[in-house]
């Protein structure tokens, strides 16, 4: 076993060798641009894309037309919330998201509402789902967009998207759904999902990073956006700029690769996942799950370890990969606002750790973090003032802090 | 980011950790922070002739809190109740090469040396059988 251990796939996902070996051929003998349709050079390149364009819309059962190449899923999210308003505005100025958002739509819909746009922000249960009633009640007759994520990144949870999706469909309101999380890991399929627009990107699911995609649904309805980049007129003019063959040729692969490997790979996850989690709490004492039970994403776990804090936790093993909710690795100095947004107390908020398994994470891999965890918090725990007055029985919330 | 390898160091060796028991004589204990801020620490001393002969610590929060808590005992042991309270901040972020963003976690220390000094001599004054009490309120 090799260290450190990449245990935070939810950030980011390292290229898995086929997609490289794929990709390589487009850095150098063929370069063209795909675009150039009067040479050879332009016509391989194009030929390398519009493969690549079919692997992806095979993934989530679209039409290679509906796929849109952005720089991102970050991108494909402003697109779809700024391109819709543009277009739609005459017909009304309310948009539908929730609270656990990744900040790509929540940020993007703050800035919206400096420029008029009104915003209904859904809170959510506290295992993280939104539920499809509060969408359908948050619904007035100048809404004009809903958009709601297929999975949480931190926590995992899976949101009753189709449900959404019906009720979206049912008041004539276009439904974007932010995927990245989910795409390429649980399956997915546009028609049954009923979103009009979904960003998606390639290096969650271990293809290069800088290369995304937003699906427009051309038919039933036809979804129209105004571009945010204008120039040549690529994407069906939605997004222009020259195509990074390269990237768009590895992130098809690596769709394919996760198409043909999902259910197994899945599976197999889910093991690890559970060993993990059990090897955790067989050992320690009030760890408390963050998400849901069940409809999680495969490869997450999301727990709080009380009386430690989060970033000191992943100091004690620093040669684990993980992310943590807590303030001090924020760059806001808040706890997450997706397990405040729960209900989730502030200090299990600070206290919580992220572990993201991945294709390349081994059962070795897993038996070694159960141990290092188990040491750490142990550690910390020994060193926790909460921990020992809640021993000695006090009720930590009936203590008047001294708040700085 | 990157610890600097003191705080490393007090984080895996912390000092003095552990608890008097708050009621015995000549123990000062300074409770501050709140869990929902993501920091608490505990701070005690105990107080002979108006010295500090020892000192404890135990703190919820991130590794530079626990490296200022712990760095703190060292730097009260030895020492007057009058010098302990000219303990400044500053001098754990020198001392520990704290960034910015960390300074909080020695303000909190020097918080806490506060209100374990202010403990020790408000019980002191209520306890006249503790020596010294008077010279150093």
């Amino acid at each position: 076993m090799k260290l450190p251990i990449y245990l935070d796939n939810h950030s980011t996902t390292p290229c898995d060798p086929r997609v490289v070996e794929a990709m390589l051929p487009y850095f150098t003998e063929k370069f063209g641009n795909s675009a150039s349709r009067n040479h050879s050079f332009g016509w391989e390149s194009e030929e390398g894309v519009d493969k690549a364009r079919k692997q992806i819309a095979q993934l989530i059962h679209a039409d290679p037309k509906e796929i849109v190449f952005t720089s991102g899923a970050t991108e494909s999210d402003n697109l779809s919330l700024k391109g819709v308003v543009e277009m739609y505005r005459e017909k009304g100025d309310h948009i539908i998201t929730s609270s656990t958002e990744h900040r790509a739509v929540i940020d993007t819909a703050k800035a919206l509402e400096k420029k008029g746009v009104k915003v209904t922000y859904l809170d959510v249960g506290k295992d993280g789902m939104v539920n499809p009633e509060d969408v359908r009640n948050a619904i007035t007759d100048k809404t004009i967009l809903i958009s709601i994520m297929l999975a949480n990144n931190e926590i995992g949870t899976i949101n009753p998207i189709a449900e959404i999706g019906k009720i979206a469909k049912e008041n004539g309101i276009i439904f974007h759904c932010d995927a990245t999380q989910g795409v390429g890991k649980i399956p997915v399929d546009v028609q049954e999902l009923g979103v009009d627009l979904m960003a998606f990107s390639s290096h969650k699911i271990y293809g290069p990073k800088g290369i995304g995609a937003l699906y427009v649904r051309r038919k039933g309805p036809r979804v129209r956006l105004e571009p945010m980049i204008h120039g040549g007129g690529h994407e069906r003019g939605m997004r222009s700029g020259t195509l990074p063959v390269p990237l768009v040729v590895g992130f098809g692969k690596a769709c394919e690769l996760c198409e043909q490997e999902m259910a197994s790979e899945a599976e197999r996850l889910i093991k690890l996942r559970d060993r993990l989690e059990e090897g955790i709490t067989k050992e320690l004492e009030e760890v408390y799950l963050n998400g849901h039970r069940t409809e999680r994403l495969p490869g997450n776990l999301n727990l709080s370890f009380a009386y430690v804090e989060g970033e000191a936790l992943l100091m004690g093993v620093k040669e684990i990969a993980l992310s943590s909710g807590s303030a001090c690795t924020s760059a806001t100095l808040e706890p997450s606002y997706v397990l405040r947004a729960l209900g989730v107390g502030s200090d299990l908020a600070h206290s919580s750790i992220r572990f993201g398994l991945g294709r390349f994470n081994t059962a070795e891999e897993v038996e070694y973090t159960i141990d290092r965890m188990v040491k750490a918090v142990n550690h910390l725990r020994a060193m926790s003032p909460l921990y020992e007055m809640a021993k000695e029985g006090v009720d930590l919330k009936t203590v008047q802090w001294a708040a700085h | 980011m990157a610890y600097s390898e003191k705080v490393i160091d007090h984080y895996n060796n912390p000092r003095n950790m552990g608890s008097f028991k708050k009621e015995e004589d000549g123990v000062g204990t300074g409770i501050v922070g709140a869990p929902e801020c993501g920091d608490v620490m505990k701070l005690q001393i105990k107080v002979e002739n108006d010295t500090i002969v020892d000192a404890k610590f135990k703190t919820f929060g991130c590794g530079s809190a626990i490296a200022s808590s712990s760095l703190a005992t060292e730097w009260l042991k030895g020492k007057t109740v009058e010098e302990a309270g000219k303990i400044k901040n500053t001098e754990i972020v020198q001392e520990l090469n704290l960034p910015p963003v960390k300074i909080h976690c020695s303000v909190l220390a020097e918080d806490a040396i506060k209100s374990a000094l202010n403990d020790y001599k408000k019980k002191a004054e209520e306890s006249p059988k503790v020596e010294s009490a008077a010279s150093s309120s």
